[in-house]
């Protein structure tokens, strides 16, 4: 039973401390030190996640909807294992593959098969796991005619291209997927999805963030709704999506 | 597996492998960065050194009549030692601010961008060392055989050190986002207060105390030894390895308290 679970939340909070006054600065800090202190003190956590328990199967595509500012992110920051809960437990099995914003782990100077390499390393392979695999993301890319050319001379779409390029020859167990896609072109965009949907056949765990309810209804077996730091639904996309959108309407 | 920070090393072969390899990706990148077109990249790096050298030689030398036996070599021996400390300390503020989306969505070892960047400036210095080799050679001195261990010692202790101050800075400039600006002015104040420009001895010896209690000072004394006066000062290496170890142990302290919270506050 439980190697058939990719991901578990069990009664997951995340406070932040909001505002934190030292981020003004040092010099702020010196000069208005003992109301500064007070401040410090006084802060009130802010709640980004409160008591969220879920399973993902693996294999599964988990959606996760809700408005700006919901926790959407910090739910995927927490599987990442980039941050760590306040309280309760998040497990996640196998190798995590974020798939990184635009141009992220990628330099501008360097060309796309060395910022290839650079990234598949930074992501979590050995660079004798990464060289097996440049020539397929080349391939995918379909960017051999400018592979040898400096990042800076890409448009943004061919820099997106190349990073989920990368993010999907990496072999990963869990794929994090956060508004990346929203770059490239239609046919790219749609070789993205048939890609994604490659994934699930070999039983790639994939949680899959977006405002983009189309996609999100097309890829995803459930989906969760993220409110305010709570988990207000999970289940069966159309379901969710049309709460979502009540919700929207309501408020 | 939850437990493991995201600074956590288990030693297997494999992550032994991935950490050579992601440490020397690292480094490429800056090296390809800096040295695009090989041949002024390298002449940049050593540009600033021999130019700060070139004034204080006309200002103390030429113009004040100052008399210091080979001040040409003695302004070099200190420098360049002193850039690689100074460059570490103010780059060393973006070694994790520059990588704020690499922090914030992947799970790696931070640590190793703050390695990756010491290093990389201690490339730059292993690299200048003809240089000051060549000076030497101008005012009839020579590298010696015990060099062989000297210069290993000196630049381990020197890495330690840049590492740890590397470390807190990296850190703290996450948490308080002025500190580049304290930085680059508390360097100019360590500057004077170490003997780059000045001779070590002709310094009262009721002010001597200021070459213990700057961080900075007495690893560059001992490369003066090592370049100018062909000796390593016993005491000053002493004092350098405690500061050394002083800024790691620190470095790693503030680090590793703080490194949870890097997604956080990025």
């Amino acid at each position: 039973m439980s190697d058939d679970v990719a991901i578990r939340f069990h009664h997951v909070s995340k406070q932040y401390h909001v505002g934190s006054p030292v981020s003004a600065g040092f010099k702020n800090l010196l000069l208005h030190l003992p109301s500064q202190i007070k401040a410090i003190r006084l802060r009130k956590p802010f709640c980004a996640l409160r008591d969220v328990s879920f399973e993902v199967r693996r294999g599964e595509c988990l959606g996760v909807i809700g408005s700006n500012g919901a926790g959407k992110s910090t739910t995927l920051g927490l599987i990442a294992g980039v941050l760590r809960p306040s309280s309760g437990t998040v497990e996640a099995f196998g190798r995590i593959c974020p798939l990184l914003e635009l141009g992220a782990g990628f330099h501008n100077e360097l060309n796309g098969r060395e910022n290839i390499v650079l990234n598949g390393i930074l992501l979590g392979l050995t660079r004798s796991e990464v060289m097996d695999r440049v020539q397929d993301i080349i391939a995918f890319s379909e960017l051999e005619h400018f592979i040898d050319a400096p990042l800076r001379t890409y448009s943004s779409g061919m820099v997106a291209r190349l990073g989920f390029s990368v993010a999907v020859h990496l072999n990963p167990n869990i794929l994090l997927v956060d508004e990346a896609l929203a770059v490239g072109d239609e046919a790219f965009q749609k070789k993205c999805l048939r890609r994604m949907q490659q994934f699930r056949d070999v039983r790639t765990t994939m949680v899959f963030v977006s405002h983009d309810m189309t996609s999100v209804a097309q890829i995803s077996d459930r989906v969760a709704l993220i409110e305010g730091g709570c988990l207000v639904e999970i289940g069966e996309p159309s379901g969710v999506i049309h709460s979502y959108r009540n919700r929207g309407r309501a408020a | 597996m939850k437990t493991a920070l995201p600074a956590s090393v288990s030693f297997n072969p494999r992550t032994l492998v991935y950490y050579r390899d992601l440490i020397l990706v690292l480094l490429a990148k800056e090296f390809k960065v800096r040295y695009k077109s090989t041949f002024m990249g390298y002449a940049w790096s050593v540009m600033h050194p021999l130019v700060m050298a070139l004034i204080f030689f006309t200002v103390f030398s030429v113009v004040m009549r100052f008399r210091i036996d080979a001040y040409a070599l003695y302004l070099i021996a200190g420098l360049f030692p002193w850039q690689w400390l100074v460059n570490t300390a103010n780059s060393a503020n973006f070694y994790f601010l520059g990588n704020a989306t690499l922090i914030k969505k992947v799970r790696f070892h931070r640590a190793m961008l703050v390695l990756a960047g010491v290093l990389n400036e201690a490339a730059h210095f292993v690299v200048s060392i003809p240089v000051i080799v060549g000076f030497m050679v101008y005012y009839g001195k020579a590298p010696q055989l015990d060099w062989l261990w000297a210069l290993p010692a000196l630049a381990l202790v020197q890495l330690a050190l840049t590492c740890g101050v590397g470390l807190v800075i990296a850190t703290s400039n996450l948490f308080f986002r002025d500190l580049e600006r304290l930085v680059t002015l508390l360097a100019h104040v360590l500057f004077y207060l170490t003997p780059i420009m000045y001779p070590a001895d002709k310094v009262p010896a009721e002010f001597t105390w200021v070459f213990y209690a700057n961080p900075f000072a007495s690893i560059v004394l001992c490369w003066q030894g090592l370049f100018y006066h062909g000796e390593i000062p016993a005491v000053y290496f002493g004092v350098a390895l405690t500061w050394a170890l002083g800024w790691l142990a620190c470095g790693l302290l503030v680090y590793s308290k703080n490194v949870w919270r890097f997604a956080e506050i990025v």
